[in-house]
């Protein structure tokens, strides 16, 4: 997602004079020509995560729209505090943009992965968190992530294409009905680029399936709800840690509807065995590749069966 | 010196003691340590326009009082110090609700970058201000302040300065035993800013003094101003513990005695 996003901002800077784009020293061979657009507000600020989100607070208190970029992990742990504090408690609109989410960036190890980023930036007052489906999605996660003017918010990018034999790609929207039948056994969510491994699973099965894409989802749509009354069951799919993803969130929010369900969650499980690979290395590991949700699905329809 | 910034000092003085006496609330010294930076900065440097962090939150009842008595912080009464619903906290509010505070603070740390970024932003605005960041020496352990000074070297951020109430006492010992900060002077000027020091940093005329040696400067200044932790009150001057205790109802008279006749 990382050129279409790059593509993104270079068109969008040429209609927003105010936006200033900020990034952690990262963005070679994939920023370049932003940066020849914006000349001087593009921002490198070098390794300094906390420095780059506390002058970005300011540059946002003074009406200027700043963006900040680095790699998932570097942009929302190291600086945290600043996020938490000096944007988020002031509620103040920076944006962020972390590549990598999940796994992404595979073999490059732990320090580059972010598995809690959701949970973590998610329970911040007056914060967002975007995260696209597929490449497809990103210009507009992008426009909706700019479009909120009091809140941050933060875009993370993975990787992955729309699969054509779904047919073409939706528009961005925060939550999105993929599959409604008419009689589901089964109601399937996931959030950001891992629910495409599931998508050829759940073809021609009956599954309804749902992509979340924007945390906290404040109002679960209805088809929604009443697809997971009709099916009795809810599998959460997500490249994150179970604890404060999407899954727990959608399960406290239909238990406060009244809703009653079964519930399979599959999400990132961090490192079990210990060792490190590519990003479906650790897919596989967690039971997030297309063949383990194959096997996941068989059996939750298995066990769902009348 | 104009004399009417003593009468300043002691007024603002004694509010503070009066708040945190009624408060039965902590952090005076280190209130004390930098009123006259703030009473300097308030009364008698900054235009209406110019901004000022204080990086050491923990000071709030000093910007809280030099902020109400110069007339920066209209509609919000001091008496609302520590209350139920109050604005006025044990650190700075978050938020817009008091315009003379850009920024809420607290945990150390922030205060240098926050102000760099409203100094750097004026590339982008064409606006014009003075940004003044108000540091302790704790501030000066973070990583952040260091990360925030390469910033405002590296962009030549000359109408941003800092001043660091360098009362040698931090949270839970003196500084050079906790986390040996010298050469501090050679520190900053290595970071890129002009250094000038204030040898009696609750002196006006001392911090006058170092704000004019740096009046001339291509990028960002900074002031190490040697202050005196719980300075003006005898018995909490150079002490840790008024990094922390309340006041008795015996010894808020004593200071305030004292503080009448400094």
């Amino acid at each position: 997602m990382r050129r279409e996003f790059s593509d993104w901002a270079t068109a969008y800077a040429r209609t927003d004079s105010k936006f200033l784009f900020l990034t952690g020293d990262l963005g070679f061979m994939a920023l370049e020509a932003l940066r020849e657009e914006m000349g001087a507000r593009f921002i490198n600020a070098g390794v300094s995560e906390q420095n780059l989100v506390a002058v970005a607070a300011s540059l946002a208190k003074e009406g200027l729209h700043p963006l900040c970029y680095s790699i998932a992990p570097f942009l929302v742990f190291r600086p945290y505090e600043q996020i938490r504090l000096d944007v988020a408690l002031h509620s103040l609109p920076v944006r962020f943009v972390g590549n990598g989410g999940g796994y992404g960036y595979g073999i490059m190890g732990a320090s580059h992965h972010a598995l809690q980023d959701l949970a973590v930036l998610s329970c911040l007052p007056n914060f967002e968190c975007v995260i696209p489906l597929c490449n497809e999605d990103v210009a507009g996660a992008a426009d909706y992530m700019m479009q909120a003017p009091l809140k941050a918010s933060y875009l993370r990018l993975g990787a992955g294409f729309w699969p054509t034999e779904f047919g073409a790609s939706q528009l961005f929207a925060p939550v999105r009905t993929l599959q409604k039948t008419a009689k589901p056994k089964l109601s399937v969510v996931g959030i950001g680029p891992v629910l495409l491994n599931a998508l050829p699973v759940i073809r021609t099965r009956p599954v309804d399936c749902f992509a979340v894409s924007v945390l906290p989802a404040v109002d679960l749509p209805e088809v929604f709800v009443e697809s997971v009354v009709e099916s009795g069951a809810l599998w959460v799919v997500e490249e994150h840690v179970g604890r404060g993803g999407l899954g727990e969130f959608l399960c406290a929010q239909l238990a406060r509807l009244g809703v009653r369900f079964r519930f399979h969650h599959s999400h990132a499980c961090g490192y079990p065995d210990g060792l490190y690979g590519s990003q479906m290395y650790h897919q596989e590991a967690s039971g997030l590749d297309t063949e383990s949700l194959r096997k996941t699905l068989k059996k939750l329809l298995n066990s769902h069966s009348p | 010196m104009h004399v009417d910034i003593y009468h300043r000092r002691r007024e603002c003085a004694l509010k503070v003691l009066e708040l945190y006496h009624g408060a039965h609330a902590g952090h005076i010294a280190s209130s004390l340590s930098c009123l006259e930076i703030l009473v300097d900065l308030c009364f008698l440097r900054m235009r209406e326009t110019d901004r000022l962090v204080l990086s050491k939150g923990h000071a709030a009842a000093a910007l809280y009082t030099v902020l109400s008595l110069s007339g920066r912080m209209p509609h919000v009464s001091l008496n609302s110090f520590y209350a139920e619903g109050t604005l006025l906290a044990a650190h700075p509010p978050c938020g817009s609700s008091i315009s003379a505070i850009p920024f809420g603070t607290g945990s150390l740390g922030h205060g240098l970058g926050l102000a760099a970024g409203l100094a750097f932003s004026q590339r982008f605005t064409g606006c014009s201000f003075q940004v003044y960041a108000v540091l302790s020496d704790g501030d000066c352990d973070e990583g952040s302040t260091w990360e925030a000074a390469l910033f405002a070297s590296h962009h030549q951020l000359r109408n941003l300065t800092v001043i660091v109430d360098r009362n040698q006492i931090q949270g839970f010992g003196r500084t050079e035993d906790v986390l040996n900060l010298e050469p501090l002077a050679d520190k900053w000027r290595a970071f890129g800013f002009d250094v000038a020091e204030a040898a009696e940093g609750n002196d006006f005329e001392s911090i006058e003094a170092a704000h004019a040696a740096i009046a001339r400067r291509i990028g960002p200044g900074c002031i190490l101003a040697k202050t005196t932790k719980g300075h003006g009150v005898s018995f909490m001057e150079n002490c840790l513990e008024w990094h922390y205790l309340p006041m008795t109802d015996e010894q808020y008279s004593l200071a305030v005695a004292e503080t009448l006749t400094f």
